[in-house]
């Protein structure tokens, strides 16, 4: 029986251009491309399986062997380390992590620094790196409302066109780190699903190249 | 003794125990306790850096253990040849998926003293024998520190740590621009991009990876990771080795050979060892040592399948009968399976089978089989 490939894809319209990518890689699913509400799909002769998950779960899924192959974000990988593969930067989704604040902002070194965010461990190890003291506020979402209500200084979240920024006159101050979607595997099925995995990886490479 | 009824670790612990006797490993058993002070000084050493600690009667911070080896080297002597231990202890440590306390079942063993290249082979050995007593489907993983620490002599520490990382992960993309930034020497930079794709068996991987160390600092390690593999030639174990450079351990700590496996149905690691002289110096010995940890806890849910029954037989009895009788019928059920006794129909245990005690005799009501 061929080896059955367990593939977590993000939902939303990353996932869509991902699956594009695995299908062209050799790994079709004609199942999944029907218009129904399941979140499973499977084709016995490519040997794959995929399932929509959220994109903030699929590190999850792999980290503990449910899927054996994803897709995450650098920042979901940054945020919560989770002990898997990262065997391709796909080059898509690309944005950065950036620290914003109003315009004109000035940081008073005297002062803790108060930083709003939804990624605590990205923004600590950015300002620990340089010895800043900062307070960290950890929200869910409406990052960019903190820093207009008083509630922080500076928020560090995810910058892709900048448009809400500049809505809410924030501004970019600097980055802390690009972002992209990356090919994540799980390490034991590294071992017993090599080939099949070394197979998508080339194809997902390829494509990526070209 | 029948085993059907043990956990997979329990069974994977009698059976390690039985291996490790074999090959004159000693039975080593410690305290629940010791001192903070030890896991401060190796911080880094441990899996997770928390510890959960409370003061003594007399005053000393204690820690509940969160790792073994630790403990086995502080009680090391030099000079007394070369000591093997093997150990089944409980470690409380945090979980890295819950980020709560968890109590782990570790076995594992060490190897203390004048290391040499049997030593080296027969601790290899026993791990890649361990994870076959665990599971049929195997995989060893070896690697060697010292090959990647002397292509990183000179990189400062940090970026050091963020090179090893990136080739734990085998994270090729981010491994060249982390070297680039960090100044690595070109030639040294695709050195390392090619180590991170060089992974297989042996056989395979080896001449070219002699290939690519010739003439580099890394050479004389290379012979050693060659040496100790080398002589599971013609073995049973050597289908189920690979070299894989994402195995990647502190450098402070480890300085040879290192490694980890893996089984077939459990999504992480089961075992865990390495060369640690580097440990041995930095805790003033001057023997080496390496051992390996293999985590029980990671076996529960290994060839996982469903038990449709929670027992056998359900012996119904009633007031008339005597707990002598009772005692007769349960004997005789017990002798094809597990039985449970109870005066009235159970409902929440599943049963194969539902028997009535009727004077001496038991009779089969339901068969669920």
């Amino acid at each position: 029986m061929k080896t059955m490939l367990n593939i977590a894809l993000p939902k939303g319209r990353l996932g869509e251009k991902v699956l594009a990518r695995f299908e062209k890689a050799g790994f079709p699913c004609p199942a999944i491309h029907e218009t129904n509400r399941k979140l499973i799909f499977e084709n016995p002769e490519a040997g794959v399986r995929y399932f929509w998950v959220k994109p903030s779960d699929v590190a999850i899924y792999v980290e503990r062997g449910a899927a054996d192959i994803g897709v995450a974000g650098k920042d979901i990988l940054l945020e919560y380390r989770p002990d898997v593969y990262e065997l391709l930067d796909l080059k898509l989704g690309i944005c950065r992590m950036a620290v914003a604040a109003p315009k004109g902002f000035r940081d008073d070194p005297r002062r803790t620094l108060r930083v709003a965010t939804k990624f605590a461990r990205i923004a600590g190890d950015h300002y620990a790196a340089r010895g800043r003291d900062i307070d960290i506020i950890h929200l869910n979402g409406s990052i960019e409302i903190a820093p207009i209500l008083g509630l922080s200084d500076v928020i560090v979240d995810i910058v892709e066109t900048g448009t809400t920024l500049k809505e809410n006159d924030l501004e970019v101050v600097e980055t802390v780190v690009p972002i992209s979607a990356r090919l994540i595997a799980n390490k034991a099925a590294g071992k017993f699903k090599a080939e099949a995995i070394d197979a998508l990886v080339r194809g997902m490479a390829q494509q990526t190249e070209d | 003794m029948n085993t059907t009824q043990l956990k997979n670790d329990e069974k994977a612990v009698f059976a390690l125990r039985e291996l490790y006797g074999r090959y004159g490993y000693i039975p080593y058993k410690m305290s629940k306790f010791e001192e903070y002070d030890l896991y401060v000084r190796n911080k880094d050493f441990l899996i997770s850096d928390s510890v959960i600690t409370f003061t003594d009667t007399n005053g000393k911070l204690m820690a509940l253990k969160p790792d073994v080896t630790l403990s086995i080297v502080k009680n090391s002597r030099d000079g007394e040849g070369v000591q093997k231990l093997y150990y089944h202890e409980n470690v409380y440590r945090v979980s890295g998926s819950t980020h709560t306390f968890k109590e782990i079942v570790q076995a594992g063993l060490e190897c203390i003293g004048e290391i040499d290249d049997y030593c080296v082979y027969e601790v290899l050995m026993l791990a890649a024998e361990s994870l076959r007593r665990i599971a049929d489907t195997c995989v060893l993983d070896i690697s060697h520190m010292g090959i990647l620490s002397a292509l990183l002599e000179g990189v400062p520490a940090t970026a050091a740590q963020q090179i090893l990382r990136c080739v734990g992960d085998k994270n090729v993309h981010e491994l060249a621009s982390v070297c680039d930034t960090a100044e690595v020497a070109p030639a040294t930079r695709d050195l390392l991009v090619q180590l991170v794709g060089l992974c297989g068996k042996p056989v395979a991987v080896l001449p070219r990876l002699g290939e690519l160390l010739q003439n580099t600092a890394a050479a004389g390690a290379y012979e050693e990771l060659c040496t100790a593999v080398c002589a599971f030639d013609g073995t049973a174990l050597s289908d189920m080795l690979r070299i894989d450079f994402s195995v990647v351990s502190d450098a402070r700590y480890y300085s040879g050979i290192v490694f980890k496996g893996f089984v077939d149905g459990v999504p992480e690691s089961v075992l865990s060892g390495g060369r640690y002289d580097h440990l041995m110096r930095k805790m003033h010995r001057r023997s080496d040592a390496i051992g390996f940890a293999v985590y029980l806890d990671r076996l529960e849910r290994l060839g996982d399948s469903d038990r449709p029954f929670d027992v056998d037989a359900v012996l119904l009895y009633g007031d008339k009968d005597t707990p002598a009788t009772v005692a007769r019928a349960v004997q005789a059920l017990s002798q094809t399976g597990s039985v449970t006794a109870c005066r009235t129909r159970p409902e929440k245990v599943a049963f194969r089978q539902l028997w009535q005690l009727n004077g001496e005799e038991a009779q089969l009501i339901e068969d669920h089989a």
